[in-house]
């Protein structure tokens, strides 16, 4: 080996020791960011967990089928959630017929149909800035529009219209959302057979954004489920020892719309209602609800989660 | 160089065409498909082969602002399907077209070749089968098909969804099919076996393909155009085209000095 060969040897070890000592320096900083990011994950699970298991703890003597099948009562270990989870029920009701075709058409115009321009930005900026209204907001708007302007009461009519108005843009954007990924090639694939545009939407568009629409739908549902400020504003019932009239009667036409002007609790009221009672019996019962409404939260955006898995699944661009 | 003996299928006259943002992307663009001939466009990137392409089908109806110049003459009724008061729709129906990319729909293999069919509202489920399966059958494809019409098409390879593309195109009995680069994103074997495909589809329609590979021109068409910066710079017999160009852009294209 030439004295040239040899030294150009040298150079080149030398520089391998310092391109290792640099590449591990930069490691180092890989480590450092994933436990500051561990960490920052784990201050906001924790705290979710630590309430969650709180709640179960303190609420655990309720935990019976009495609890749901009883009404609310002036003694605590007798009082039930019946008339609040089955008015939740029925609000949701209100809210999911009245939020998804809304929210759907809504979305499927703006991305479909309208017109690009300053007028449709407009309505863009609005429906994101709507997301982020306070709810207590929908509550007064509601209690002017809905309870004394249109006559509507304080009723699950009502309850069920505002809290649809609240997700209203949730399900809009996410429609929207679920729209825009879907690849032009497949929009003029449909166009160039000669589909007509009702044919392009009704055919591709709404099936192959359906999983992304559900999703936002169920945790637009999540979110109307768990509202207080909007359903107290507009006038609900705490202390309710009756249930609505059912919806399906025995007789025809089986279906009954009484239930719709009917007044209502629900959940989180119920909850709320029993917090602020001096008896720390009643307390109890709040955490046993809290419990309860983290659940069923909970299990709605886990079967979101689900849905869009399965949807997404035959689908691949 | 026009064959006298073969007819006239379309034909381009005085073409310009602008994008909605003024861009004139086609200049007075004058030429013919003859029928049964597949004729292919080359030309470097962003010289309006695909646009020229996408004028047939009315594709740039789709976004908005976009303006057609000039006629493009249908055979045999003298229809021009750039006048406004012809409805793209019905221009699809005539003129199918086949992508860069495979794109078929994420529903199965069957529903992929019906869905032309469905669309001009045919429900019987006997012609629906027999016009799937003769379709998937003249896209060579059937072979490996027919034992799982129901599968999702995504489940192909490639160059089979590519061909599931062009029996979708098929399935509605097109007078004239557009290929806008049907081989770019596929293997050579692949490439091979749509080239053969599109020789054999020549005797059932016309066929304009847009090609960015000179050897598939020179292997698959009968007549090639040149273009260059939105003007058809030279026509011709493919033969004439690769070995006699008459114009000099072409010669520099076609021995690769340029593009």
């Amino acid at each position: 080996m030439t004295e040239l060969a040899k030294k150009s040897q040298a150079s080149v070890l030398e520089n391998l020791d310092s391109v290792r000592a640099m590449i591990k320096r930069h490691k180092r900083n890989d480590i450092l960011f994933s436990i500051i990011g561990l960490i920052a994950l784990m201050i906001g699970l924790l705290t979710l967990c630590t309430l969650f298991i709180d709640l179960v703890m303190d609420g655990y003597p309720r935990f019976n089928i009495d609890f749901l099948s009883n009404f609310p009562s002036r003694r605590a270990a007798k009082a039930g959630l019946l008339s609040a989870w089955v008015g939740s029920l029925l609000v949701m009701t209100v809210t999911f017929l009245t939020a998804v075709p809304m929210g759907v058409a809504a979305g499927l115009y703006l991305e479909e149909y309208a017109k690009k321009g300053w007028f449709s930005d407009l309505i863009e900026i609005n429906v994101s800035n709507l997301a982020g209204v306070p709810s207590i907001v929908y509550g007064l708007l509601a209690l002017g529009l809905f309870v004394y302007g249109l006559g509507l009461g304080q009723s699950i009519l009502t309850a069920g219209l505002t809290l649809g108005l609240l997700i209203l843009p949730i399900v809009i954007v996410s429609t929207r959302e679920s729209i825009r990924a879907i690849p032009i090639a497949i929009r003029e694939a449909a166009y160039a057979v000669g589909a007509t545009k009702w044919q392009v939407v009704k055919d591709h568009v709404l099936k192959y954004s359906q999983g992304g629409i559900l999703t936002g739908v169920i945790i637009g549902m999540a979110r109307a489920l768990g509202e207080t400020a909007p359903v107290i504003t507009i006038g609900a019932l705490t202390f309710i020892a009756f249930l609505p009239p059912s919806p399906l009667t025995e007789a025809a036409p089986f279906i009954n719309f009484d239930w719709l002007t009917s007044g209502f609790t629900v959940l989180p009221i119920q909850m709320f209602n029993w917090l602020s009672r001096p008896d720390h019996a009643f307390h109890i019962n709040a955490a046993a609800t809290g419990a309860i409404i983290i659940v069923v939260t909970l299990l709605m955006n886990g079967t979101a989660i689900y849905l869009r898995y399965q949807i997404r699944k035959n689908i691949k661009w | 160089m026009a064959n006298v003996t073969t007819p006239i299928k379309a034909e381009s006259r005085d073409l310009n065409f602008f994008y909605s943002n003024g861009m004139q992307a086609l200049k007075s663009v004058n030429m013919p498909l003859y029928e049964n001939k597949i004729t292919a466009l080359i030309g470097p990137s962003g010289c309006g082969k695909s646009t020229f392409l996408r004028c047939f089908n009315r594709m740039h109806d789709l976004y908005p602002g976009n303006k057609y110049q000039g006629q493009i003459i249908m055979q045999p009724d003298n229809t021009n399907i750039l006048e406004p008061g012809v409805d793209p729709i019905e221009v699809r129906m005539r003129i199918s077209m086949v992508f860069q990319k495979p794109n078929p729909f994420p529903k199965s293999i069957y529903e992929n070749v019906a869905y032309g069919l469905r669309v001009r509202g045919e429900k019987n489920k006997r012609i629906v089968d027999d016009k799937v399966e003769e379709a998937l059958k003249g896209a060579a494809i059937w072979n490996e098909t027919k034992d799982r019409l129901h599968d999702l098409a995504f489940n192909l390879s490639g160059g089979q969804q590519q061909r599931l593309c062009i029996a979708r195109a098929l399935a509605t009995d097109p007078e004239i099919m557009l290929f806008d680069e049907p081989t770019s994103a596929l293997d050579p074997i692949a490439t091979a076996n749509i080239e053969e495909l599109m020789s054999e589809l020549r005797n059932k329609l016309t066929i304009l393909v847009v090609t960015h590979n000179m050897q598939q021109a020179a292997r698959v068409s009968d007549y090639t155009a040149y273009m260059y910066l939105g003007e058809l710079i030279e026509y011709g017999d493919t033969d004439m085209i690769f070995t006699r160009p008459t114009r000099k852009e072409t010669e520099d294209y076609i021995t690769g000095k340029f593009g």
